[in-house]
């Protein structure tokens, strides 16, 4: 009842209250007050549909609100290129970008949510067309605001981007789990600035470029994120990424 | 108008306006009944339910036992109102005096209730002791959010004295004090060695899912099987009706073990915590009252432990 009430005074707030609080969350099955302007950030003029094709899969209620599983697949849509994973409400919304390339177009992930919000996945497919899923994941708060948990351990400079990693092969279908440890510093505990992981793609021994992931402030820290690929992935595939202070990630992941 | 009349008028104001908040609220009542299971014992059982404004935090079971010079209490419930609400009620079954409150673990709703027996010995395992100090802060602010005025001038007080096993007489009666671990890292359960009533604490639930956020699995399932050992007539349960023999241990048994084998495969296969939230329950464990609910929790406090080994690192 409590992320009840303060979801309504949000509503209530972004809307002025008075009138148009429909008419603020539009279309957006998940009424969210600040949909419109979000879209305009992220989705410019470009045409936007809410696709049950895109299905984003999480916990009702966030248990840990440090961690909270995401998933992302898309069934059924021809031609993704880019996936856009957003939280309406965070503090920090813009969650990840991925580009499928050789992957299909599903991952999972997880997060840092402040307080309950629609999670979002933003697929955009050849013809520039945005196809929208989303759910509202509910939580208790304190997951952005929070000082890393690592940070207590002295020696996490030590682990600072060591891979582990498995593919797990199957005829239809392939998956590819990562774990890369890292702070993952929103900035916005008290005295601790923003260090997070900005970049990291799957490439094969031609530097062909299997997966890009644009990640940001609110993916979790130690991050683990799950691939999957049609049939059997490439021999020879290595990790590459960088942090935003400019650390690299190089590590082979053996099949 | 005079400045003195301004304030008369002012003062009228004001009372007119706050008039209604000066009707002492009534204060909610958790309708503490003890029920008399064996002579000199007595249990109060919560609801079978998650916290909520509804049940104010009523969701576990405490306990008493009226020794020859007095009682002794086992778990002091969920916030400072139940504390007093239960010493309330213990009056009412016996003038004897307090002798001793023990927490069975760090749980708040075990011992948020602690405030009320401020002037008495509370016993708690040093492990308890330590986990109240360090996330009763946490707690007690989760209770507020979840079950809101019940909670009303409640703050975590930690038991003072450690409590180390072993048989001890209090008021003139023989207690075993027993140490375990799985659902917490120290769980203190306690057998009343003259009726044979055995205080499980969390050990053990009793058609209501076990929870599983300071947990770890296959202790706790060695645990059971020496509870089940015990020679025990009647069990009382962290959660859950009396029992009268081991079907409580059983029923915690085959959901924990169940849970691991989830968590186990599941990690083994590459899932991720989503598909595991997604995976239905055994038919004889979904029909356990909040069996849905907390299986999502303890995919959360849980799978990373298991998922974790699965990974080899790569360079």
């Amino acid at each position: 009842m409590w992320n009840r009430a303060k979801r309504i005074a949000a509503v209530a707030l972004a809307a002025g209250w008075v009138g148009g609080c429909l008419a603020a969350a539009g279309d957006d099955p998940l009424q969210s007050p600040q949909w419109t302007e979000l879209r305009r950030t992220y989705l410019g003029a470009s045409p936007v549909v809410f696709d049950p094709r895109v299905k984003v899969s999480g916990p009702q209620v966030a248990e840990d609100s440090m961690n909270v599983p995401v998933g992302v697949r898309i069934d059924g849509l021809e031609g993704v290129s880019r996936v856009i994973v957003i939280a309406d409400l965070n503090p920090i919304v813009k969650v990840l970008e991925f580009q499928p390339r050789g992957a299909l177009p599903a991952l999972h992930f997880r997060m840092k949510l402040q307080q309950g919000s629609p999670i979002r996945a933003m697929a955009q497919t050849a013809d520039g067309t945005w196809h929208v899923g989303g759910i509202w994941i509910d939580a208790a708060g304190g997951g952005c605001t929070a000082p890393s948990v690592g940070r207590s351990a002295a020696n996490w400079t030590e682990t600072l981007g060591q891979v582990q990693a498995r593919i797990w092969q199957g005829e239809q279908q392939s998956r590819i789990k990562l774990n890369i440890m890292h702070p993952m510093d929103t900035g916005l505990a008290p005295g601790i600035p923003a260090f997070y992981i900005e970049r990291l793609s799957l490439r094969d021994g031609a530097d062909r470029e299997w997966m890009a992931l644009d990640t940001f402030e609110p993916v979790s820290e130690n991050p683990v994120f799950s691939f999957d690929f049609p049939g059997v992935p490439p021999a020879g595939l290595t990790l590459v990424g960088r942090d935003n202070n400019g650390n690299r990630i190089n590590a082979k992941v053996a099949r | 108008m005079s400045s003195a009349a301004w304030r008369a008028l002012f003062t009228l104001i004001c009372a007119v306006a706050l008039a209604p908040t000066l009707v002492p609220a009534q204060e909610p009542d958790y309708g503490l009944a003890p029920q008399r299971i064996a002579d000199d014992v007595y249990v109060l059982v919560g609801r079978t339910e998650d916290f909520s404004r509804g049940n104010g935090g009523n969701i576990v079971n405490t306990a008493f036992v009226v020794a020859p010079e007095g009682v002794v209490v086992i778990d002091s419930g969920p916030s400072r109102l139940y504390g007093e609400q239960l010493r309330r009620a213990i009056a009412r079954v016996t003038p004897k005096p307090l002798l001793k409150v023990f927490n069975t673990h760090h749980h708040p709703d075990h011992y948020l209730g602690n405030q009320a027996f401020a002037d008495k010995p509370t016993a708690a395992l040093p492990t308890t002791i330590s986990g109240q100090r360090s996330e009763g802060g946490a707690f007690t602010e989760n209770l507020y959010r979840m079950a809101g005025d019940w909670m009303k001038g409640t703050e975590s007080v930690p038991a003072r004295e450690p409590v180390s096993p072993g048989l001890v007489t209090i008021g003139g009666r023989p207690f075993e004090l027993l140490l375990f671990a799985g659902h917490t890292q120290g769980d203190l359960a306690i057998l009343d060695r003259q009726s044979g009533v055995l205080f499980s604490g969390d050990l053990v639930f009793w058609n209501r899912a076990p929870t599983t956020p300071h947990a770890d699995v296959a202790t706790w399932l060695a645990t059971l099987d020496r509870l089940e050992a015990l020679p025990f007539r009647l069990m009382v349960p962290g959660h859950g009706e009396p029992v009268p023999d081991a079907r409580g241990i059983a029923q915690t048994r085959a959901y924990l073990r169940w849970l691991e084998g989830a968590l186990r495969s599941a990690a083994e296969r590459g899932d991720e915590m989503t598909e595991l939230l997604a995976r239905p329950l055994p038919p004889e464990l979904a029909t356990i009252p909040l069996s849905r609910l907390e299986f999502a929790r303890s995919v959360a406090h849980l799978y990373r432990r298991y998922e974790a080994p699965t990974l080899k690192q790569a360079r």
